[in-house]
């Protein structure tokens, strides 16, 4: 089955210039928005090109530390994570007129420690780059989550889709305080689903040789 | 002797980190193009043109390609009738210092690597100095971001390992990090001097231009079946299946003690950013 009909990045380019027309899009390319229901999250396979709109929270390895710190001492966490997202990145800081400075994913291994308690708690989602281990693919499983791969990398092109940033904790970990990010069709990949299916194991052996 | 003041130092390095953020090599943005032409997997072609895109962006805004904006890390190469009127280390910090604030750079350093507290303006640099004949310095970063950095490895190899122990060590470093240093990567391969020799050889490596051949052509050889065995892997763009794994594979050599045979791999990510001036 062929993932795309039309270039993915025509969908991109057209967003960026004549914001949200649907005529440009086709069945391929799943829109989707936050907070998300169990169902959209089982809608979703391994392989599925996704724009994602509405709010979305950064955070990355020292914010993870501190959130599942929390969680450890029983504590209120500084944002509800229930049906949410959280997207692995820390921005370049902003330029005036900027919502964000560039803001690509950073890589998720790193939070592979962190995301099934997330997962316990509620939270449905995650974007980064880069696969994740086997914990996390069960939590995925048990609790129907999610994970998107954004393109690592393409940091100044994925800031256009965020309209609008606000830090909301720990704002002394700078790059690395967790955000509030209000976005229109960014742009991901479904990298792992809830059933365990997984992009990065099936398009390697897709096209590897000898 | 010719006297260079800290101050023109100082500036050069300010410009220098902004614009290796901000500005592509045309020698990457073409090996991207190229790559997409190349690709078999649509979803790798997907992720090639967006690459391609967002470094035109990057250019038109002069933003960072990537968030992370990396270590500084700096060659020099110091004329030996050159004289700083200052002190170059504390001119290129300063530099690194302004660069990083005044370009909206991200700050991505922490003062000790086990509390790590961030020291809130990307410095300390990384400096390597070489003494070299005549009346100029040269000057090159090579901003490096982490999460290739993560995937680099030295292995000290025994003589008898030889040619196939240092390419199957090198392909199986490409494998093993899989998706996560942002392929299509550079692969830069230290062979010999020492341990700490080695690895810097194999970051010293990434500086070439892609699409160059290597002098010796030993080496030039082992460089082309290297990148066709690591873009046989499948890895591809981001590690979601596909024909582009590495853009390139370049090697350095060095004398090395006749007990010994180092190998190093520096994976740099696709923003393989640098940029350099001569004062």
């Amino acid at each position: 089955m062929p993932f795309f009909l039309l270039p993915f990045s025509f969908y991109i380019q057209n967003f960026l210039k004549f914001s949200q027309t649907e005529s440009n899009l086709n069945a391929n390319v799943k829109r989707i928005t936050t907070p998300l229901t169990d169902q959209v999250v089982e809608s979703l396979k391994a392989g599925d090109n996704v724009l994602v709109s509405g709010v979305i929270y950064s955070a990355r390895d020292a914010a993870h530390k501190r959130l599942v710190d929390l969680i450890d001492k029983g504590e209120p966490l500084p944002l509800d994570i229930k049906g949410q997202i959280i997207y692995f990145m820390g921005p370049s800081p902003a330029k005036p007129g900027q919502a964000i400075g560039s803001a690509g994913p950073t890589t998720s291994y790193r939070m592979d420690a962190y995301s099934p308690t997330l997962h316990a708690h509620g939270l449905k989602g995650s974007i980064g780059k880069g696969t994740r281990d086997s914990e996390v693919v069960e939590s995925m499983k048990k609790y129907k989550a999610v994970y998107f791969a954004a393109t690592g990398g393409a940091a100044a092109l994925i800031s256009k889709s965020i309209k609008k940033a606000e830090i909301i904790a720990y704002e002394d970990l700078g790059a690395e305080a967790i955000r509030r990010l209000e976005v229109v069709d960014f742009p991901c990949i479904v990298a792992q689903d809830c059933y365990g299916g997984n992009l990065y194991q099936t398009g390697v052996e897709q096209y590897r040789r000898g | 002797m010719r006297t260079i003041p800290a101050k023109l130092i100082t500036e050069t390095v300010t410009k220098l980190c902004m614009e290796a953020n901000y500005f592509l090599g045309n020698d990457v943005l073409q090996a991207l193009k190229d790559a997409k032409d190349k690709e078999e997997s649509p979803v790798g072609r997907e992720l090639l043109e967006q690459c391609i895109v967002n470094a035109q962006i990057a250019k038109e805004d002069e933003v960072p390609i990537c968030q992370d904006t990396g270590f500084a890390v700096f060659f020099v190469e110091l004329g030996d009738q050159v004289l700083v009127d200052g002190n170059l280390t504390q001119a290129i910090t300063e530099g690194v210092r302004k660069g990083y604030q005044e370009g909206f750079l991200r700050k991505s350093i922490v003062e000790d690597p086990l509390r790590r507290k961030n020291t809130g303006d990307n410095t300390p640099p990384v400096i390597w100095v070489d003494v070299v004949p005549g009346d100029r310095l040269k000057i090159v970063i090579a901003p490096k971001g982490g999460g290739s950095e993560n995937m680099s490895e030295v292995k000290m190899l025994k003589p008898s390992d030889g040619e196939k122990g240092v390419k199957d060590f090198v392909v199986d470093r490409v494998k093993r990090s899989g998706s996560n240093p942002c392929p299509p990567v550079i692969v830069g391969v230290g062979i010999g001097g020492t341990y700490d020799k080695c690895a810097w050889l194999s970051k010293k490596a990434l500086l070439r231009e892609i699409g160059s051949k290597h002098p010796d052509p030993y080496y030039a050889a082992m460089e082309d079946e290297l990148l066709k065995r690591i873009n046989d892997l499948g890895i591809g763009p981001q590690g979601l299946g596909g024909r582009t794994t590495a853009l390139a594979v370049f090697i350095e050599a060095h004398p090395c003690h006749i007990a010994s045979l180092p190998a190093a791999v520096n994976i740099q990510c696709h923003a393989a950013r640098h940029k350099g001036a001569v004062l």
